[in-house]
């Protein structure tokens, strides 16, 4: 059992990570990463939906009517959120404020309606809330690196804390401006991918089709021939 | 067999497969298939279109632009030479003045040689900066995979030293190069491979990573602190009307002497290098019509709509082709055959699409002067449906023939 366990928060953080193998959960990976203290929140507040959603459901899988499932689903998802949503709002106003609609898009987040479905509709409590955990922290692995990356190259800050100095405050840096904007959040995405599939060969999808190589150089000749 | 063939001959046993320097063959196979034709040519049944090969229809290309580089080189020195005599300036400030003093150069804004040196000592490091690291990159690529060198890179590296403004800090040149080259082309497998040309990607990135340095009236004038509005913004102040009070004329646009990027001012010089491009075949005619249809249809339309509010509705199908970038990206960057559409119909709808969202862009997006980088890199995403639409009509077209015969 402790090895099952020990896999459900292990697995989903690089080996089958969320958002980079399972490409789920993009919309608010592009949203809420221009500062690193943000994608922290909302790290947080996915991590405790999936993991508690997890629980909830599990709990209860059995009684669940197979037709109605998804509904029943998104009720519990939907009251987690929006006591998360609260509670953001009573303890981190000001982040609750940025974050904005993003928190009650946690809803429609495919990694919780996905670990729901796909694990806690199969698999014990306690295992479960550890699977949700692990999705969580796979989520939140790639949110920080990109928020790491667009907040220090787009305002040359971390955290609220100025690394690189801009020039327009007398510094050198001059700052990035593509890493505020949404698109740079696919790239950084798109590269980190490349770098867990170069580490990872087996994540590498097979090929649609095989291209023909009409271009072999023969044994023992170089250029030159004339 | 001449030196150079004995020379390259005595390389090749130490970068042959298995050898010492494997890693080092693709290198050495650009080098040595820029002066002799390759070994490895197709055997058995080839689906020949034309005699021509990836490297000379590059090379084409990167002949092509020299017309530009030239009127370029002249106009930047002219523009700056021109100001600073206003200025009251005699000298030009940093190493490029040192450069200039080393051989005597003035800057005699009168002077075709003085002009055409201190501009050429803008271009030039951008061209240098950009051919060295999207070299690296290229090289790196292919030594890592085992490709050839591709020389679709020539192309692109003189392409995007044209399209930029004189100004451009050197490190942006070299990141943006890095950007368009890595992520416009290398991620995607290549040279062949590519779905966006990797010069306007480049530019693309630049333009809003640092829009301070890349659009804005002061980038085009290669003198610190002095900004003059380009023709693109005049005209969105005021349409034609403003234009000819601030003094711009189509005779100035059609020899280039206007403020803009290096290489997209004069349109002599681009009517030479397409002339060029049409004549070896390199160049689609069948785009360039498309955006030219593209552009007048869409900007007469405007002119029959018209706005009280919008000056560019005004803006007359001519002045669209000789202000800003439109014929250069019509001619070098639009005709890409890599990551244009490859049907004969698809070029024209593809050029069509670019025309008309070139105009589409400059008259009513107030946030962008200029449309055609946009316009371009938006139509290379839909070429590949372009294509397909064009070959289910010819399917369904031949099958109706089959059926009534």
């Amino acid at each position: 059992m402790a090895s099952e366990a020990k896999k459900a928060i292990i697995e989903p953080l690089v080996s089958n990570n969320p958002i980079a193998l399972q490409i789920l959960g993009i919309c608010s990976a592009l949203a809420v990463t221009t500062q690193l203290s943000v994608a922290l929140i909302m790290c947080l507040a996915l991590t405790a939906v999936t993991a508690f959603s997890n629980l909830s459901i599990s709990l209860i899988r059995n009684h669940i009517p197979s037709s109605i499932r998804i509904i029943v689903q998104m009720t519990i998802i939907a009251s987690l959120v929006i006591v998360v949503d609260q509670v953001l709002k009573a303890y981190a106003y000001e982040t609750s404020k940025t974050l904005a609609v993003f928190v009650g898009l946690i809803i429609t987040n495919c990694i919780v309606m996905g670990r729901a479905e796909a694990y806690a509709m199969k698999n014990g409590p306690w295992n479960s809330f550890l699977d949700g955990i692990g999705n969580g922290l796979g989520y939140s692995l790639i949110l920080i690196v990109v928020a790491t990356v667009r907040e220090l190259f787009g305002s040359g800050t971390l955290l609220g804390y100025t690394i690189l100095q801009p020039v327009s405050e007398g510094g050198w840096y001059q700052p990035n401006g593509l890493m505020l904007l949404a698109p740079s959040a696919f790239i950084i995405i798109g590269l980190a991918i490349w770098v867990i599939r170069a580490l990872y060969p087996e994540q590498v999808e097979q090929p649609d089709f095989e291209m023909q190589n009409a271009h072999q150089v023969p044994a023992g000749s170089h250029g030159g021939a004339h | 067999m001449s030196f150079l063939r004995r020379t390259l001959d005595s390389i090749y046993p130490h970068v042959a497969e298995g050898a010492k320097y494997a890693k080092w063959y693709p290198l050495y196979e650009a080098i040595d298939t820029i002066f002799y034709s390759p070994a490895d040519v197709n055997r058995g049944r080839n689906h020949v279109r034309d005699g021509i090969d990836l490297k000379r229809v590059m090379i084409y290309v990167w002949l092509a632009a020299m017309p530009c580089v030239l009127v370029g080189c002249y106009n930047v020195g002219l523009q700056a030479n021109l100001v600073m005599q206003s200025m009251g300036v005699t000298e030009v400030m940093g190493w490029r003045g040192d450069m200039l003093a080393l051989f005597g150069i003035g800057v005699d804004p009168t002077s075709v040689w003085d002009n055409f040196w201190h501009g050429f000592w803008y271009w030039f490091p951008i061209y240098a900066v950009v051919f060295i690291v999207g070299g690296f990159w290229e090289v790196l690529f292919a030594s890592v995979r085992g490709h050839e060198i591709n020389e679709g890179f020539f192309v692109t590296s003189i392409l995007f030293s044209l399209i930029v403004p004189a100004s451009l800090p050197l490190w942006q040149a070299a990141l943006g190069i890095s950007f368009g080259i890595v992520i416009g082309k290398e991620v995607f497998g290549g040279t062949g491979k590519n779905f966006l040309n990797p010069a306007l990607t480049a530019r693309a990135f630049l333009y809003f990573a640092y829009p301070a340095q890349l659009s804005g009236d002061a980038v085009w004038v290669a003198v610190d602190g002095y900004s003059s509005p380009t023709a693109l913004s005049v005209a969105a102040s005021g349409g034609v009307q403003a234009l000819q009070e601030a003094g711009f004329t189509i005779q100035q646009s059609l020899t280039g002497y206007i403020a803009g990027s290096i290489g997209e001012t004069s349109l002599i010089a681009i009517a030479i290098g397409a002339a060029f491009l049409l004549y070896t075949g390199v160049a689609s005619w069948r785009i360039m019509v498309g955006v030219a249809t593209g552009v007048v249809a869409t900007s007469l339309l405007f002119n029959a709509v018209g706005s009280d509010t919008n000056a560019m509705f005004t803006i007359t199908p001519q002045w669209h082709f000789v202000i800003g970038g439109l014929a250069f990206g019509m001619v070098y960057m639009a005709t890409d055959p890599v990551s244009a559409a490859m049907t004969d119909w698809g070029r024209f709808y593809f050029g069509v699409l670019i025309g008309l969202m070139t105009v589409l862009i400059r008259v009513v997006n107030p946030a962008f002067p200029e449309g055609i980088m946009l316009a371009i890199l938006f139509a290379n995403l839909f070429a590949p449906l372009i294509d397909w639409f064009v070959m289910q009509a010819n399917i369904k077209r031949r099958g109706k023939r089959y059926a009534k015969a």
